[in-house]
């Protein structure tokens, strides 16, 4: 009885993102569905989970935040990475008129999403947000139908949040599709109207065993690492607009 | 008749033996009444100390083989904090008519009373008395459950200062555990959570060439630890008439009447809430009945302890 606990895998290419983020794509693949997310560790220094970008060959972004991402965001091509999982549920089938959005590293977690809405004809209507120009992740990406930018000081795109630059769309969509900081989480859930169409959200939070065991991740009484990351918004509507203990 | 699952545990009547054990979802009220809303007879809260805890860096908690190992390092908000998510608990708990048990640790016998203290404001039915974590020695020396004298001054502490349901959270590592089970009777505990986590034990990464968790070592549960916590039971509640919440690798009815078998009272459910949820409660409750029907068994006090014979 193997224990298989990690894979490993080696940097094959490091894509940078703004100032001091990466993309990394390593050589592996982890069949997943889009939403899910791998816990990834680095000898010495922590272990974490991360969205999968891309499942073949398993990419990853990471914004340079902590002493994790630091040190993944700094790896060479070569550079050894120990993932486990896929963990996890990602989103359902998604339907023709995608509108993505993005805040901050939220974006990682929607690229496969819409890539693979892409490839089977849909259009992907994506907005990427961030505070500055250069926390803006993924605005090369090329699986987007179209791309708008948005940035809260104006340095880039839109002066603006995405919700904001986005208002227009959602009458146009069959699915809204969001990550990002819970007040942008909670934003959306406050704006919902009924005539939306489904809104999705990936959930980031702090997790330790990443497997349903420890109950570190809970949002109410969801377990974002075993119910999740994507829930309904309505699901998590309740927690997302509570104030905080 | 259909037979019953209903036991009693120290005068609790629970409707079934199953009880969520600590450190699994246990961090949130919420989380607490899933698991009693999914079928738990009761459940345990996460072990609480009187100062809060960061606990260790990840990798913490991992799957292995054989069950899981780790070394969360007691992570908690602090007893006063703890005390808000218990009675937040509780409100919801009484309704479904399913116990609350309330963990606390501490680093002296004097910390611990003072855990029981802040924590006895949410009034739960059961204080845990977590002395056997094996995953902080490095911090505060070998656990309490591994000398009788230790167990006997942490009890009678904790004793002194909580009026309520006292359960000692008993070691597989203890040289002997009735040893150590019978000077916390005798300093004044009600019953017994036996077992807690074995070890600690360690996993290495052969690519990485190191442990694998940040703190090296963690406590090792699931399906390997589940006939040394059966052997411990059945020990204990041979040789001491107080109740004991069997833990240690249940993933199964069957597991369940062997813990039942070996004396528990109830029946303390961790690591098979891997990969399954809080589906785990409904599937052992159905497992356990059906067992009870093939062997023709009424209920669980008529095999209590009936592998101490022979």
């Amino acid at each position: 009885m193997l224990d298989n606990i990690y894979q490993v895998m080696r940097v094959t290419e490091r894509i940078p993102e703004g100032k001091c983020g990466a993309t990394l794509v390593l050589d592996g693949e982890l069949p997943c569905q889009a939403g899910q997310f791998v816990m990834v560790w680095l000898p010495g220094v922590e272990e974490r989970p991360f969205t999968l970008v891309n499942d073949t060959p398993v990419t990853l972004t990471v914004a340079a935040i902590g002493p994790l991402t630091r040190a993944l965001a700094g790896l060479e091509v070569g550079a050894r990475v120990w993932l486990r999982g896929p963990y996890g549920h990602g989103f359902p089938p998604p339907g023709r008129r995608l509108l993505v959005l993005g805040g901050g590293s939220g974006i990682a977690s929607l690229a496969l999403l819409a890539r693979r809405a892409l490839a089977e004809g849909a259009e992907v209507r994506t907005y990427i947000g961030a505070r500055t120009t250069d926390l803006l992740m993924l605005p090369w990406y090329p699986h987007w139908s179209t791309l708008t930018l948005t940035t809260d000081d104006g340095s880039q795109g839109i002066h603006g949040n995405v919700l904001q630059a986005a208002a227009e769309q959602f009458a146009w969509a069959d699915g809204i599709y969001a990550c990002g900081p819970e007040p942008m989480l909670a934003a959306l859930a406050r704006s919902r109207r009924s005539d939306w169409p489904p809104c999705w959200i990936n959930l980031e939070r702090v997790m330790r065993c990443g497997i349903g065991v420890c109950g570190s991740c809970h949002c109410g009484s969801h377990l974002v690492c075993a119910d999740g990351p994507v829930f309904n918004l309505e699901q998590v509507t309740a927690e997302l607009l509570a104030p905080p203990h | 008749m259909s037979p019953s699952l209903a036991v009693d545990l120290a005068g609790l009547r629970l409707a079934n033996p199953l009880v969520l054990a600590s450190g699994i979802w246990g961090c949130a009220a919420e989380t607490l009444v899933r698991a009693a809303r999914a079928g738990a007879g009761a459940v345990t809260s996460k072990s609480c100390s009187v100062a809060p805890r960061t606990g260790h860096p990840n990798p913490t908690v991992l799957p292995w083989a054989g069950g899981l190992i780790n070394a969360v390092g007691l992570a908690n908000p602090g007893a006063a904090e703890e005390r808000l998510i218990l009675q937040e608990a509780h409100k919801s708990l009484i309704p479904l008519g399913v116990s609350l048990i309330a963990s606390i640790f501490g680093s002296t016998p004097d910390d611990y009373a003072e855990a029981a203290e802040l924590v006895a404001g949410a009034q739960p039915e059961i204080l845990e008395v977590n002395i056997s974590c094996p995953n902080v020695a490095s911090e505060f020396g070998l656990p309490f459950a591994l000398e009788p004298d230790a167990a006997a001054a942490v009890t009678r502490a904790v004793r002194a200062a909580y009026a309520g349901r006292v359960f000692i959270k008993l070691s597989p590592n203890a040289v002997n555990i009735v040893e150590v089970a019978a000077a916390a009777a005798e300093a004044g505990a009600d019953g017994f959570t036996a077992v807690n986590t074995l070890g600690p034990g360690m996993l290495i990464d052969i690519t990485a060439r190191r442990p694998i968790l940040s703190n090296r070592v963690g406590g090792v549960s699931g399906a390997a630890l589940r006939p040394i916590a059966l052997r411990c039971i059945h020990d204990v509640t041979r040789a001491i008439g107080l109740p004991v919440i069997g833990t240690g690798g249940v993933d199964s009815g069957e597991a369940a009447i062997q813990m039942i078998m070996a004396g528990a009272s109830a029946v303390g459910v961790g690591s098979a809430l891997l990969g399954e949820g809080d589906a785990v409660f409904s599937r052992l409750q159905r497992e356990m009945l059906t067992i009870m029907q093939h062997e023709g068994i009424a209920s669980l006090e008529e095999i209590r302890g009936c592998a101490h014979a022979g």
